[in-house]
């Protein structure tokens, strides 16, 4: 295929006519939707308004409730282990705390615990890859938190709730803002490196849905930053982390009180079974289910292992129905399918334009309005720009940033975006790049208390995994937020349990997972399919058609 | 309007080797796609697939060349006569230090005493020709060696610690551990808290928004809506 820098010619023309149009959309504004206009858009395309992308789930604590058809596969399969699998009367870990997850949530959660007065080696990180191999590692944005004079933790409540389409549960709310500015002073104090303008005060900028500027960011890094220091500080405290190893299902004691989990090495399939006074959940999200067949953004782990555990365990989920598909998921070229282009790069001017050169939407909207506009240009209005693989998308006019700002500011504020397109030839700050929603963040999850603490006894839950916080949409920057937030209130509340002696009984069992498996036949639940799902699949068919299971 | 993973579509294949074995996948994928289309299922190497993690650094050569060359599975393209090896991560040295026990202001030597094998740098230039980040690799390592850690933090900031710098050096240098170390003790010696930041914490403890708060956490949610749709937006700067 013949390229002209990085794009191939079929697309060229309509990149001439986004750079016709560009001086004069530089001088206008494109208007904010009004609120009723907003919810039409969502209602006719949104993904998740598609009834048939959904159904009830049919056993267990949201009996009834709606969820994508991929999560509700996986909270109706068969556990992984069956009955004689796994001799649970050998313990390989007796500890304090168990963590399972090793992203944000998992790491931060540790750091308190041990603030909070367990000693480090009695907590265990379990995680499936390798520590920070995670969403946490990815996110671009930034982070927010209420700290110039003009904005308050109220401002940040009111933007939040709104953002989550007023369902969020407020308690949750409050924390995540009353918390916010006191996780960044911890940051600080860490030496976790925030942008900074030449009197020393950090940067701020917009994200989606915020109504004042608080976004908090590391260039274009500030989920690698905040990860690499957060890790490094658990190194330095010398908390055990245990890589490859997933969580296979979690242990209860003879009442249904958590007792640690059974993790398994993907690569040995060997068990480990480890015996804990509490639990912490934290594995994060489930871009990796591909809902509704988009391509996600998220890391490959991210496959709803602890939503499926903690179900079992009678763990009650909330706001599953709702899923976030972030509007500039890379749509060009094919190597970039599916992964962020970053808000920022809309916070900093870019606009999004059709195939002929012209704005459609204004470029803030939240995400769900945003993704729906982009997804109604290119399916009902035909105004979409197609690749040669099959993909269509819109442009955004990433050239603008520097119109705005000057030449080089992409360079200093999205080092990462322009590296991702320059190592397949597109130079964005002199070309637009192609774009279409995809998969991002799983706005619900299980459903905890201010401390974390979820509706079964001995079990945490931080983070992605979690659910009431963001209620049906989150907004940009309140996740890393959250697993900070979140993480550290969870820590702390599972070590003052641990501290004040509070246990699980002498049994070590599976019974709940049995127990759940046999409502799910009873419900007339069929198939074959095992959960949790751990690793996507992404064998090519005819390798796998030719497939002979040898060893 | 689904998005899967591999387009369905035709394309032209490639002939490349994956671990010794010959393989033909459609052009354009990733190293990473590559190996997944001929049938490997990846437990280790591969976290992120979007080029922050750093787990899927591999090596290659081309055919009729000599060099060996690093690379990132999920960065980059898979050519005609690609050669390529899988790696584990490397499993570099990470020096014992906890940054609260050290007097910043006096050590000059906080890299060279934790990393001596820094003495070792034979200025080859290998880290920074490996560096899939393009960065200065070699030139982060000599302000190491001076304690210079304003300047390590500027060069080394986009380090997504895949480890093929030191995968490659002669020196056995951990490059990327010395530059978290450096970045750290920058942070925390040479940039000022933020003073906004400091009040704002402490009117939080001193409970000045909290009846705000509680008024928000009361009201109806009509209340509520009201508020949001009323919300004065800050203009950006
Ligand atoms: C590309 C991208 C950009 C983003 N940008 C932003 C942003 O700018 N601002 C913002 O606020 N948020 C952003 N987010 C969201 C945010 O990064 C995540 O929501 C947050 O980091 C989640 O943290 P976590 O610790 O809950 O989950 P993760 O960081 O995903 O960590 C979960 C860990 O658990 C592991 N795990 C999974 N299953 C198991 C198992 N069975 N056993 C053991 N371990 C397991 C995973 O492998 C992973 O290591 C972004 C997300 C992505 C993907
Ligand atoms: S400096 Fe080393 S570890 Fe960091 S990105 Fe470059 S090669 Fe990888
Ligand atoms: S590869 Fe090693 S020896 Fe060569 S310049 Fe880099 S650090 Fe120095
Ligand atoms: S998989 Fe994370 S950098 Fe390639």
């Amino acid at each position: 295929m013949k390229l002209e820098q990085g794009y191939p010619e079929s697309m060229l023309a309509s990149i001439a006519e986004v750079e016709r149009t560009r001086a004069e959309r530089l001088e206008t504004r494109f208007p904010k939707l009004e609120a009723t206009e907003a919810e039409q858009l969502l209602q006719r395309y949104h993904p998740d308004y598609r009834p048939e992308g959904k159904r009830a789930i049919a056993v267990g604590p949201n009996r009834g409730d709606q969820a994508p058809h991929e999560l509700v596969d996986l909270l109706e399969a068969q556990p992984r282990i069956t009955p004689g699998d796994v001799d649970l009367s050998r313990i390989d870990h007796e500890i304090d705390l168990l963590i399972l997850g090793g992203g944000g949530a998992g790491t931060v959660a540790a750091l308190w615990a041990v603030a909070e007065g367990l000693e480090p080696n009695q907590i265990l990180i379990a995680t499936k890859l390798r520590h920070g191999d995670a969403n946490s590692m990815m996110a671009q944005g930034g982070i927010q938190a209420a700290v110039a004079p003009g904005d308050s933790p109220a401002q940040h409540f009111l933007d939040a709730y709104g953002g989550g389409h007023f369902t969020n549960r407020r308690e949750l709310v409050r924390a995540l803002v009353e918390d916010a500015p006191g996780i960044l002073r911890w940051h600080e104090k860490l030496g976790v490196l925030y942008d900074r303008d030449t009197a020393g005060e950090m940067l701020r900028k917009h994200g989606g849905g915020t109504s004042r500027m608080r976004m908090h960011s590391a260039k274009d890094y500030t989920g690698m930053e905040l990860m690499r220091v957060l890790r490094d500080a658990a190194r330095d405290l010398e908390i055990p982390v245990l890589e490859f190893a997933s969580a296979l299902e979690l242990l209860t004691d003879e009442v249904g009180r958590v007792a640690g989990a059974v993790l398994v090495d993907l690569e040995t399939s060997c068990y480990r079974v480890v015996r804990a006074r509490a639990t912490l959940l934290a594995t994060g999200g489930f871009g990796r289910l591909h809902i509704q067949g988009y391509a996600t953004t998220n890391h490959y782990g991210a496959t709803a292992d602890g939503l499926v555990l903690a179900y079992r365990a009678g763990a009650r989920l909330r706001d599953m129905d709702a899923v976030q598909y972030h509007p500039t998921g890379a749509a060009y070229p094919e190597q970039l399918v599916g992964q962020l282009i970053t808000e920022k790069v809309r916070s900093m001017g870019a606009q999004p334009i059709n195939c002929h050169g012209v704005q459609f939407v204004y470029p803030l909207e939240p995400r769900d309005v945003e993704a729906s506009a982009f997804i109604r240009e290119c399916y009902e209005r035909g105004n979409q720009v197609d690749t040669p693989t099959g993909f269509s998308g819109v442009w955004l006019d990433s050239p603008m940033v520097e119109a705005i700002h000057g030449p080089g500011t992409i360079e200093r504020n999205l080092a990462a975006m322009a590296r991702m397109f320059r190592r397949f030839d597109i130079d964005m700050t002199r070309q637009p790049i192609l774009v279409f929603p995809t998969l991002h963040y799983q706005n619900g999850g299980i459903a905890i208390d201010p401390d974390g603490r979820t509706e079964v006894p001995g079990l945490f839950a931080a983070g992605e995994v979690s659910g009431g916080i963001h209620g049906k949409n989150r907004l940009m920057g309140n996740s890393l937020l959250d697993y900070n937030v979140f993480g550290r209130r969870a820590g702390r509340a599972a070590a003052q349990d641990i501290l004040a002696g509070v246990a699980p009984g002498p049994a070590v069992t599976l019974e709940h997972a049995y127990r759940h498996a046999e409502a799910c036949r009873q419900a007339g639940i069929t198939g074959e399919l095992r959960s949790p799902l751990l690793l996507p699949d992404y064998r090519g068919k005819e390798a796998l058609s030719r497939r002979i299971d040898l060893l | 309007m689904s998005l899967s993973e591999l387009p369905d579509l035709p394309s032209p294949l490639v002939t490349i080797h994956i671990l010794g074995r010959l393989v033909q996948v459609p052009e354009g994928l990733t190293l990473m796609k590559a190996m997944e289309y001929a049938g490997f299922r990846l437990v280790h190497g591969v976290g992120c697939r979007g080029g922050f993690c750093g787990s899927c650094g591999i090596l290659y050569r081309m055919a009729d060349d000599y060099k060996l060359r690093p690379a990132l599975a999920c960065q980059t393209t898979v050519a005609e006569g690609m050669y390529l090896a899988r790696m584990p991560f490397v499993p570099t040295n990470r020096a014992h230090h906890d940054l609260t026990q050290v007097n910043l202001a006096t050590t000059t030597t906080l890299l060279a005493s934790r990393y001596p094998e820094l003495a070792r740098c034979v200025a080859c230039n290998t880290c920074t020709k490996a560096c899939p980040q393009e960065l200065q690799v070699m030139d982060y390592v000599q302000f190491a060696l001076r304690d210079d850690w304003a300047e390590v933090t500027r060069e080394s900031f986009d380090c997504i610690q895949c480890g093929l710098c030191a995968l490659r050096c002669p020196a056995d240098i951990a490059q990327f551990q010395v530059a978290q170390l450096a970045r750290r003790a920058h942070a925390l010696h040479n940039v000022a808290p933020s003073p906004q930041l400091a009040a704002r914490v402490a009117s939080i403890k001193a409970g000045e928004h909290r009846p705000e708060l509680e008024r928000l956490l009361d009201m109806d949610v009509d209340g509520l809506r009201a508020l949001h749709a009323a919300r004065e937006i800050e203009e950006a700067s």
